[in-house]
């Protein structure tokens, strides 16, 4: 056994720990803007007052933790089963697909129906487009990073060529499908908690936020209270174990990516009916991708999710803001910020566990 | 307990004096001396749990001891790290092979110690030392065969090769039997007598009180953290130290009912399995398993006893032949999955128990559902009720006597006794009608060992038929009502176990006849 296992009391684990890895982020972080001449602290400030010092700020952050939110699950749902899913962004993006042709041709239902109905089928799109991969995975031993990747890819293409020649509305030159009508938009939370008598900030913020909530539970309920997601877990650990209980490995990789490119389509709720009402292009924006992250950094359980999701959330609204505030700091160096963020609090999150250890470590 | 003395008066190799070790609430050390002399083989025994492991990876740096001196060839020493350890001379050889498997035995050597960043200057005088310790220990392996494609056995030649290579002077081997036929096991003491002749100090950790009597000079037995006693190994006897480890003592023999043979319960028949190349691995196997009687199947490890148990679990498909349990017939074209055999009664202890009968990395209570999930007493509907599969694996840990009782805990925190008696719990506790059992005792100490002899008795004689495969022979000696020798996926020998000698069982199973 090595230092790593040895045992803390559960705050230095869980909240010293993860808050030390983010100050050197940040310490290292303000060197870096230090060397291009400018004050780290103002730089740091503008970051943290962005993100969450208004009520605006808070909206944004929470808004783009919802997208992470999803990703992450799907992630961490992926990873349980033992696979690693980088194909968020393809799924969310087919997720969309699915989305848009409800709320394009559907539009003359009323919003409760459209809702549900848009929801289901982005979550159909979003899964069927992780079948193919875990169906190769499972029948095949097509390994699932190599084939996810490439489908990304594959759905980029798909989507331009779709929303170039089929999707898009005619008589404009942008690559992007008709608003949708009033009944096919998620109310945004500004109008929800208006109608409840609370004033917030004007922000994208909509109710794909509470679904992502929703989601959050379900996964948990899901993965740690159901005979089905033990039987994800026994595979993911153990496939040998698995087929010694009678849990059959391949349909529980089917079902468990089917669950994962469902989760993902989220992103496309939150994006496309929540915040710009129509497909655009690459609306995924990376999202996929950050959920990896997400998922890692929340060690693959939904409360780390939404803690990690909160963060970058607040990352990416903070280094806009601070782009905006200190032009000389390019947008390239708030892409590295996070790096930073994801390197200490995800690849290095054990490096300072020794010398606790040593500081909290007494039986 | 006083230091050791020595005879002679020469300056030991080790010495450790007053090493105490806390783990949390756990006491794994306390006040422990050990003297170990130079050009010696000496035995550390002792349970598991009993602090051995923790002993020696103080003196490999793998722990820090909280208090307590090493002293190596008289000198006292600082060991923090494995580092520290290898610059003294130790090296260790793990119960589990540290090797990597796509690689040749001599880049496996000389891994870690390269001697620069060129290897093609450095691999033909790596070659010419491994010849010379091949020559003086014994130590035959080839040079340029891939790790992965060698048995067991010549593994571990290969793993005390990479230790002698690193200039080990003093070298631990953590239960080195474990894995090992016994052919294997003569063949490794035959290269710890060369290795003694050489000079080199041994430490062989192991509960098997066999070994110790075989090979060692002198013996210290470790009892819950202490060190309960020292002898010369011709001075004692193995009753000895058999009380001294369990502080009782030990009942020799198993008192067994006589047999009381019920009806069928699995009949076997023209079975064949192949493995994912297509070689044939079960060849034609037939026999009957009958309520009440244990049936052991003896054999070398590798001899299709594994590929057996499993087609029979519905672990793997069979290619040909036909299974009877109870009333139903299972056939290739109408095979059982493992959940269905378990409604019908089936119960199966699996061999590798860290990868199949176990989830080391989940809560105990986690494996102790495994494969019993789906039961509806474990929660309502598609949901687990944790409160109660937790009040179940308690009840179970009580009644095993698995230690410690601790549902939460992870199961790789227990000993191998500890996790085998939580697998037995799960698979004995539903009074299955045929109980399949895989090298039920394999890394497990003495104790234990009695312990899951005899509830494997009592299910016999509750009328469970127990199928017992087993690389032990003592253990196919002292269980089975009837043996089966399996050699080369055949079944050879069909005996009653007062007909059996070890001898001839040892050529059966060598397949001489």
């Amino acid at each position: 056994m090595s230092g790593t296992s040895l045992k803390l009391p559960w705050w230095v684990d869980y909240a010293l720990l993860p808050l030390l890895n983010l100050s050197l982020a940040l310490l290292v972080a303000g060197l870096v803007i230090l060397s291009t001449g400018e004050d780290p602290i103002e730089a740091v400030t503008a970051m943290v007052q962005g993100a969450l010092g208004s009520g605006e700020g808070i909206g944004y952050t929470l808004y783009y933790a919802t997208d992470m939110i999803f990703t992450g699950l799907a992630v961490a749902v992926a990873f349980h089963c033992g696979l690693f899913n980088i194909g968020a962004e393809g799924q969310a993006y087919l997720g969309g697909l699915g989305l848009t042709l409800v709320c394009l041709y559907l539009d003359w239902l009323p919003f409760w129906l459209v809702f549900p109905l848009a929801m289901l089928a982005a979550a159909a799109f979003g899964a069927a487009y992780a079948a193919l991969p875990a169906w190769l995975q499972a029948k095949r031993g097509s390994h699932i990073v190599i084939t996810t990747i490439m489908l990304n890819f594959i759905a980029y293409a798909l989507m331009e060529w779709l929303l170039v020649n089929v999707l898009i509305k005619p008589g404009q030159m942008s690559p992007e499908t008709r608003a949708f009508a009033p009944n096919a938009q998620l109310p945004s939370m500004q109008r929800l908690l208006g109608g409840l008598g609370i004033e917030i900030a004007q922000t994208p913020l909509n109710i794909a936020f509470l679904v992502a909530l929703v989601c959050m539970v379900l996964v948990w309920v899901l993965i740690w209270h159901t005979r089905w997601g033990y039987g994800v877990r026994v595979v993911g650990a153990s496939p040998r174990a698995a087929v010694y209980a009678g849990i059959a490995p391949g349909r529980r990789i089917i079902q468990a990516m089917v669950l994962s490119g469902a989760l993902s389509a989220g992103v496309a709720l939150n994006e496309v009916m929540g915040a710009q009402h129509k497909l655009l292009v690459n609306f995924p924006g990376g999202y996929g991708f950050t959920g990896i992250a997400v998922a890692l950094m929340g060690r693959n359980h939904p409360a780390g999710v939404l803690i990690s999701a909160v963060l970058f959330g607040a990352l990416y609204q903070g280094g806009a803001e601070l782009s905006f505030d200190m032009p000389t700091i390019s947008s390239y160096l708030i892409v590295a910020l996070q790096g930073l963020v994801i390197l200490f609090t995800g690849g290095l999150a054990l490096m300072l566990r020794p010398a606790l250890v040593r500081l909290f470590g007494r039986a | 307990m006083p230091p050791d003395p020595l005879a002679n008066g020469q300056t030991p190799a080790v010495e450790l004096r007053g090493i105490d070790k806390r783990f949390g609430t756990v006491h794994a050390n306390r006040a422990v001396d050990l003297t170990v002399q130079r050009g010696h083989i000496h035995g550390l025994i002792g349970e598991n749990g009993a602090g051995k492991s923790t002993l020696m990876s103080i003196l490999y740096g793998f722990y820090t001891a909280d208090a307590g001196e090493i002293r190596i060839g008289g000198v006292p020493v600082s060991i923090a790290e494995s580092k520290d350890a290898i610059e003294a001379g130790i090296e260790m050889v793990h119960q589990h092979f540290m090797l990597v498997e796509t690689m040749t035995v001599l880049e496996n050597v000389i891994l870690g110690a390269e001697g620069g960043a060129l290897l093609s200057r450095h691999l033909p005088a790596a070659r010419d030392r491994l010849k010379t310790f091949s020559r003086d220990y014994g130590l035959d392996v080839d040079p340029d065969a891939i790790v992965g494609d060698l048995p067991v056995g010549a593994q571990q030649r290969v793993e005390i090769l990479k230790a002698l290579y690193r200039g080990a002077e003093i070298l631990i081997l953590d239960e080195p039997t474990g894995v090992l036929t016994p052919q294997e096991a003569t063949d490794l003491f035959r290269i710890l007598a060369a290795l003694r002749t050489q000079g080199k100090t041994v430490i062989l950790v192991t509960h098997k009180l066999r070994e110790i009597m075989a090979i060692t000079d002198r013996v210290s037995v470790m009892r819950a953290g202490q060190m309960v006693g020292h002898r010369d190994t011709s001075a004692t006897s193995p009753e000895e130290l058999g009380e001294l480890m369990i502080g009782r003592k030990l009942a020799n023999r198993l008192d067994k009912a006589p047999v009381r043979i019920g009806a069928v319960a699995m009949d076997v028949s023209g079975l064949s399995v192949r493995d994912a190349m297509g070689v044939e691995r079960v060849k034609n196997v037939s026999f009957t398993l009958r309520q009440g009687e244990i049936v052991g199947i003896a054999g070398v490890s590798g001899n299709g006893q594994n590929e057996l148990m499993e087609a029979l679990a519905g672990m793997r498909r069979f290619a040909a032949g036909t299974v009877r349990l109870g009333e139903a017939d299972i056939t290739p074209a109408r095979p059982l999955a493992p959940d269905a055999l378990r409604a019908l009664g089936m119960a199966h202890v699996p061999e590798d128990r860290l990868r199949t009968g176990l989830l080391p990395s989940f809560a105990a209570r986690e494996s102790a559902i495994l494969g019993y999930h789906n039961d509806p007493a474990y929660g309502r509907g598609p949901l687990l009720d944790w409160g109660v599969i937790d009040r179940h694996t308690a009840t179970l840990m009580q009644r095993y006597e698995v230690k410690p009782p601790l549902p939460k805990l992870r199961g790789s925190l227990f000993s191998g006794g500890n996790q085998q008696k939580l697998i037995m719990a799960r698979e004995m506790e539903r009074d299955p009608k045929v109980l399949m059992v895989g090298q039920p005792t394999r890394g497990v100490d003495i104790g234990g060992i009695d312990f899951i002899h005899r509830q494997l008795v009592a299910m016999r004689d509750r009328g469970c038929a127990v199928l017992l495969v087993s690389v032990e022979l003592d253990e196919i000696l002292r269980l089975s009502d009837r043996i089966l020798v399996m050699f080369d996926g055949r079944i050879v020998g069909d005996l009653l176990p007062e007909a059996a000698d070890e001898r001839q069982l040892g050529l059966m199973m060598a397949g001489a006849n």
